[in-house]
This record gives C-alpha cells, sequence and structure tokens, in this order.
C-alpha cells in the first residue's frame, strides 16, 4: 500500500475509534469519510489483495451481506461493513479497520454500485432485486437497472449471482456482448429468491412490451427477456444447489424471505469455492442484524423489531410477523423519504383480525391509510404506551427507518 | 351513473401507479360504498381495450417512458373520449393530468397528448418535489387542496379549463395555479394520493358521477387530523 494510503487508513480507524468514543454512532461513516479527504484512492488501496463480495438491491442487503459474511467465514477472516453503512466512507471505514483480511463482503447502496465495482474490482457481485424506494429522490427503477447493466458492461470479468425473479434484475445482469469491441457476456449464476413485490416490473426495460406471469414464471411478450432457468432455489425449509443436493436451512430469522436470502448467501459463497455442506451450519448463528429481528423483552411483552422500508419490504413483514398484537411506526424524515403515498401501494389487509397500534410522525397518513383497508387501530404517543396496550406475550414492531431506529433507541440500542 | 352500481375505472395500472395511486380508486370506492352505493372497480391494463361506459375514469403518475407509451394507447384506443363525451367524469394526477392535455414533454421530446383539457406541459427548470397545498377555486365549493407534488413538468393552461387551485405551497402548475378543471374532467399534480388527503375532492368527483348534490356526511376523524397536521407542518417548514 503506497504510504499516502497507509497513513489514511491509519487516521480513518483513529478517526473512527474517537467517533464512537465521543458517543457519536459507531463511527464508520466519519472515519471513511476523513480516510478518503487524505487519499481518494483509499478504497481501491485497500481492496488491493482482498477477494471481495459486493451485495446490492433495494431490499434485503444488509441480512444477505451478513449471511454472505458468516458463508465465506469457512474460509477465513472476513471484513464487511456490518453497521448498514453502504456507501464508499462505509466501505473504507470497514475495510481500514479490518486490517488485512483475505475476504471482504460489502453491502453496497443501489446507486453506488457502479462506483464501488470501479474502486474494488470485486470477485462476485449479487444483484437481489429492485423496486420503488423513496418516491421523492429516486432514481427510477428502469433507470437504476439501466446504471446497472452500463456498470457490469464495464467489468465483464466480474461474476454475477443475480436474482432470476426480478425481471429488471435479470436485464441489468445480462448486459449485450459486443465480440467487436472485445465484450464477452458475464458469469452469471442465477437464483430463486421469490418476489411478492411485481408492480415495478410490468413493463419490459428491453422493448416497452408487457410482461407476462404465471406461477413463478415470467416472459416478456415483445422480445426474447424471459425468467432464466435458477440454479439455487429455495425448496421447503431448505436450499437446493447446482448439483441437485438439498440443504435444511436452520436461520434464526424469520420469514421466506430470509430462505431466499439464504440461498444467495450460499451462492454468493460457491462463487470463492465454498460448499453449501460446510456453510450452512455458520447461517444458524445470524441472530439479528442491526436491530433487525431483534427480540427484547420488557414488563412481560417479548418484542420483535421488523423492518420496512418501501412497498416490497412491508409486504415482506406482514409474512414474517406472527399473527399477534403489532405496532406499526412511519416516520417521514429525510433518510425515510418525505412521501408517504407509497402507503397505498401495500395493502394492509395481512393484518385483519391482529390488535393493531398506530404512531410516528405520519401514523395519521397511516390511519387514514387503515380506514380504507378496512383494518381497526388504536393510535398510541409513544412507544412505551404501545407496549402497556398490548397483553403480555408476543408484540411485533414493524416500522420504517427513522421510526425503527427511534424504537432501537428507546430499547437501549439493541443490536 | 350507469344502471346497477357506480362504475370506477382504473386506467392502466401497470403502466401509471407511481405514487400510490391505487388509493384515489380505493377512497372513490370507499366513500360511495359508506352511502350504500353498489361500486365497481374495474383495472384495465394497457393491452386491454378501455369500457367506454363507466361512471368515473382515473389515471395516475408514471415515469416518462410509459406516460409515452399510455398516453398513445389511449389515443389509439378512443375510448376515454367516447366516454367523456357521453359526460363520464376523468381524474388525472402527475402524468395522468399532463396526458390529459395538448402536449407534454416525456425522454426529451414533445409528445401528442390526448386534447381532452386546454392545457399543454413542458420541463421546468428544477424537479418540484414536496408538499403542495391551495386555496381551490370557489366555484368547486371545497377547502383547500393538501397533497404532495413530485414533477419536473410545467403546466400551461388555455382558456379552455380553469385553475383547480391557487398555489400557496409549492409549485403546481407554474407556482401560482395549481390542476386544471373544465366540466366533469379535472386535473392535479398532487398526490398523496389525493383523494386521501382531499375526502371532499372525492366527494364532488362522486356528486358529477351520481347527480346526487347533498351526499350523506361521513366520519372524517382521522382525514381531518392528516390535513391539519400536514397544513401546521407545512407553516412550520416553509419549502424554499
Ligand atoms: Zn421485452
Amino acid at each position: 500500500m503506497p504510504l499516502r494510503a497507509k497513513v489514511a487508513s491509519s487516521v480513518s480507524r483513529t478517526a473512527a475509534a474517537l467517533s464512537r468514543a465521543a458517543g457519536r454512532g459507531d463511527g464508520s461513516v466519519i472515519g471513511g469519510w476523513i480516510g478518503l479527504k487524505i487519499d481518494p484512492d483509499l478504497l481501491a488501496h485497500l481492496s488491493a489483495g482482498r477477494a471481495i463480495a459486493l451485495v446490492s438491491g433495494t431490499n434485503g442487503k444488509t441480512t444477505t451481506t451478513r449471511l454472505t459474511t458468516a458463508a465465506v467465514g469457512v474460509l477465513g477472516r472476513v471484513a464487511t461493513n456490518s453497521f448498514g453503512a453502504n456507501m464508499p466512507t462505509g466501505h473504507t471505514s470497514a475495510l481500514a479497520k479490518a486490517g488485512s483480511t483475505p475476504y471482504a463482503v460489502l453491502e453496497v447502496d443501489e446507486h453506488y454500485l457502479a462506483q464501488v465495482l470501479e474502486a474494488t474490482e470485486p470477485h462476485v457481485v449479487a444483484l437481489l432485486n429492485l423496486s420503488r424506494d423513496q418516491l421523492d429522490r429516486a432514481k427510477e427503477v428502469a433507470m437504476m437497472a439501466q446504471l446497472w447493466r452500463a456498470a457490469l458492461v464495464r467489468h465483464p470479468r466480474i461474476r454475477v449471482v443475480a436474482n432470476a425473479d426480478d425481471p429488471m434484475v435479470v436485464w441489468a445482469a445480462c448486459p449485450p456482448a459486443d465480440p467487436a469491441q472485445g465484450h464477452v457476456p458475464p458469469h452469471v449464476t442465477w437464483f430463486s429468491a421469490g418476489q411478492r413485490w411485481h408492480d415495478d416490473s410490468w413493463v419490459c426495460p428491453e422493448c416497452g412490451s408487457t410482461i407476462q406471469r404465471s406461477g413463478e414464471q415470467w416472459w416478456c411478450t415483445g422480445c426474447p427477456l424471459r425468467r432464466p432457468e435458477p440454479n439455487w432455489t429455495v425448496e421447503d425449509d431448505g436450499v437446493l444447489d447446482p448439483t441437485g443436493a438439498w440443504h435444511k436451512i436452520q436461520l434464526q430469522l424469520p420469514g421466506k424471505v430470509n430462505l431466499g436470502n439464504a440461498a444467495t448467501a450460499l451462492a454468493v459463497a460457491a462463487e470463492f469455492g465454498v460448499r453449501p455442506v460446510d456453510a450452512v451450519s455458520r447461517l444458524g448463528t445470524v441472530t439479528s442484524v442491526a436491530g433487525r429481528y431483534a427480540q427484547v423483552d420488557r414488563d412481560g411483552r417479548n418484542i420483535r423489531l421488523l423492518l420496512a422500508k418501501n412497498p416490497a419490504s412491508w409486504l415482506e413483514a406482514f409474512d414474517m410477523a406472527d399473527v399477534a398484537p403489532t405496532l406499526l411506526s412511519i416516520n417521514a424524515r429525510d433518510p425515510d423519504g418525505l412521501d408517504t403515498s407509497w402507503l397505498f401501494d401495500v395493502d394492509f389487509s395481512p393484518l385483519t383480525g391482529r390488535q393493531v397500534l398506530i404512531t410516528g410522525d405520519r401514523a395519521y397518513d397511516l390511519a387514514v391509510r387503515l380506514e380504507v383497508n378496512g383494518v381497526p387501530f388504536q393510535h398510541v404517543r409513544s412507544f412505551d404506551e404501545a407496549v402497556r396496550a398490548v397483553p403480555p406475550g408476543r408484540l411485533e414492531v414493524i416500522a420504517n427507518y427513522t421510526a425503527f431506529q427511534d424504537i432501537r433507541a428507546e430499547l437501549d440500542r439493541v443490536n | 351513473m350507469s344502471t346497477e352500481s357506480l362504475r370506477i375505472v382504473w386506467i392502466y395500472p401497470d403502466l401509471l401507479s407511481t405514487y400510490g395511486d391505487r388509493g384515489n380508486a380505493l377512497i372513490l370506492a370507499r366513500r360511495a360504498q359508506l352511502r350504500g352505493m353498489p361500486v365497481e372497480v374495474l383495472e384495465v391494463r394497457s393491452d386491454q381495450r378501455l369500457p367506454a361506459t363507466a361512471d368515473i375514469y382515473l389515471i395516475g403518475g408514471g415515469e416518462d417512458g410509459p406516460q409515452a407509451l399510455g398516453a398513445q394507447r389511449l389515443i389509439a384506443d378512443g375510448g376515454l373520449h367516447r366516454a367523456v363525451a357521453q359526460g363520464s367524469v376523468v381524474f388525472g394526477v402527475c402524468a395522468g393530468y399532463q396526458l390529459l392535455g395538448t402536449s407534454f414533454f416525456a425522454k426529451g421530446t414533445r409528445c401528442a397528448g390526448l386534447e381532452l383539457l386546454d392545457l399543454s406541459s413542458d420541463r421546468g427548470p428544477t424537479r418540484a418535489v414536496g408538499e403542495l397545498a391551495g386555496e381551490v377555486d370557489p366555484r368547486l365549493g371545497i377547502p383547500h387542496l393538501s397533497g404532495f407534488e413530485n414533477h419536473g413538468g410545467r403546466t400551461h393552461l388555455g382558456p379552455g379549463v380553469s385553475p383547480l387551485a391557487r398555489v400557496t405551497t409549492g409549485v403546481g402548475n407554474d407556482g401560482a395555479t395549481e390542476g386544471a378543471w373544465r366540466g366533469k374532467l379535472l386535473g392535479t399534480y398532487s398526490h398523496g394520493p389525493a383523494l386521501a388527503r382531499n375526502p371532499d375532492l372525492a366527494d364532488l368527483l362522486l356528486r358529477w358521477a351520481t347527480g346526487i348534490h347533498q351526499l350523506p356526511p361521513l366520519d372524517d376523524t382521522w382525514a381531518d387530523r392528516l390535513r391539519s397536521e400536514r397544513r401546521t407542518a407545512v407553516a412550520a417548514a416553509p419549502r424554499p
């Protein structure tokens, strides 16, 4: 590593430690920021010599990164950005903090994937899904897919692990090969993780025709784009690998969506030579991920935290939540996006029959939405009031980003 | 109103459904049902023919590509023009509002609109994103408009339409006026969705569709709280 990068890396670690000591979060952003100021190529220098996997998509990237880190851990030490700091400053800080490791698994914000591909030259990139998120500022879904696609064209040697169930991801993962320019199609391994949300992929990104669906299959009515045959699939409570071997998966994380994330993690780890049979037991060691799925006991209530940031992830949260009293909390601060109209893209009727409480800055938006769905609810002004309002036993909490962080803070920043 | 039930058509949800647009159909259906009206909501996808005999047609927001495609298909289909000629109600939001006019911009080119409203849209210098509020045309007899906008367009009204509202917060058409209406056609940049945040606007569309001038009142406690909470928030933090 050049001297400037060494200094930057060491300063980055020190800054992160100082930031943590001062009680300003986990320091992963500020440390990386200072490091990058001293050496703008620091992320590239820190990446050199490591075999790296990048994990990106609208939903599930934090959990999939954690599961992949556990799986690749079979081979040796793995650096990762475990605090959800998923932009280049967070990657820089995570790699600097980890020191030299043979492997790294990094969660990447979907808007930064092209930039991080350039800097880290990963061995493999996992593409999970693309759907609407933060309507007031996110790029159009089709435009995100186009950016991913353009980035992959520039890096044809990177191996791709991609979701066969999401038409936008499939299109992004298969850029046209141009032999005249020396372009070869990328090597893609397909997984099937299921997709409950279809509302952002009715129109073909290639030709603009309608996309038809039947069961798990989908195909464009105007061009050859269609669902590729997946190499890794979820079957019952396990994962089928490309050799046809089935592996039982025992996760501590709820829901079918996390079985899909486990399949993805095994597929990514396999790109490094990890055999699924050696990795499955490690997946079961992951309990909660930056507070997601964490369980806390308070006043006889077992409180479980589920994060849901956009329509697709709300549908998944309803699927994984137990039939139990449920607190919904909605904010619309900067990190959440200021626009709450997505509430009407989500069908809240799965909550019918459960005791539903609502809170958060934008509880009234939620109230109007639940009324239309015919779901009775009770408005509470605080988390404590919610806990007191439900009987002893399980309380499911489903919240969007800053609402989730507020509740996590109430519970002493549970991890 | 068609004979047995109030028929609401949601036009092209596969193309034009970005900002919780389903909410407008849900709100209209619920407010009609609470008054005992039988309701039928039809979702007509862009590869289907548009029935010309419904009472209310809803068109939502969308990205540039789907907006241009939606306009082409609606012009080719012709069903909406026939419905308007027969006195149906049309409510357009954002991209769906723009395409009711004579022309709009999508993907850098001028596209032909449906020419149902005397207005045209082009690109503004900046994207208008944030809370949108305004005082509604007093002839419509409804309280202030509350919503959220997110669009890059600017809309210029011709003499054949009236503005829906005078802007008090946000941009709307051009920073001064917001939305437009003529007869039983009404368009707005406000989502939220618009009818969830403006129940009186939903009732206006129902009155137009049914010809019933006095609809029984409903309990709008939560919508009223939402409207006043938004009004307070907007006053506390005006947009630059
Ligand atoms: Zn196609």
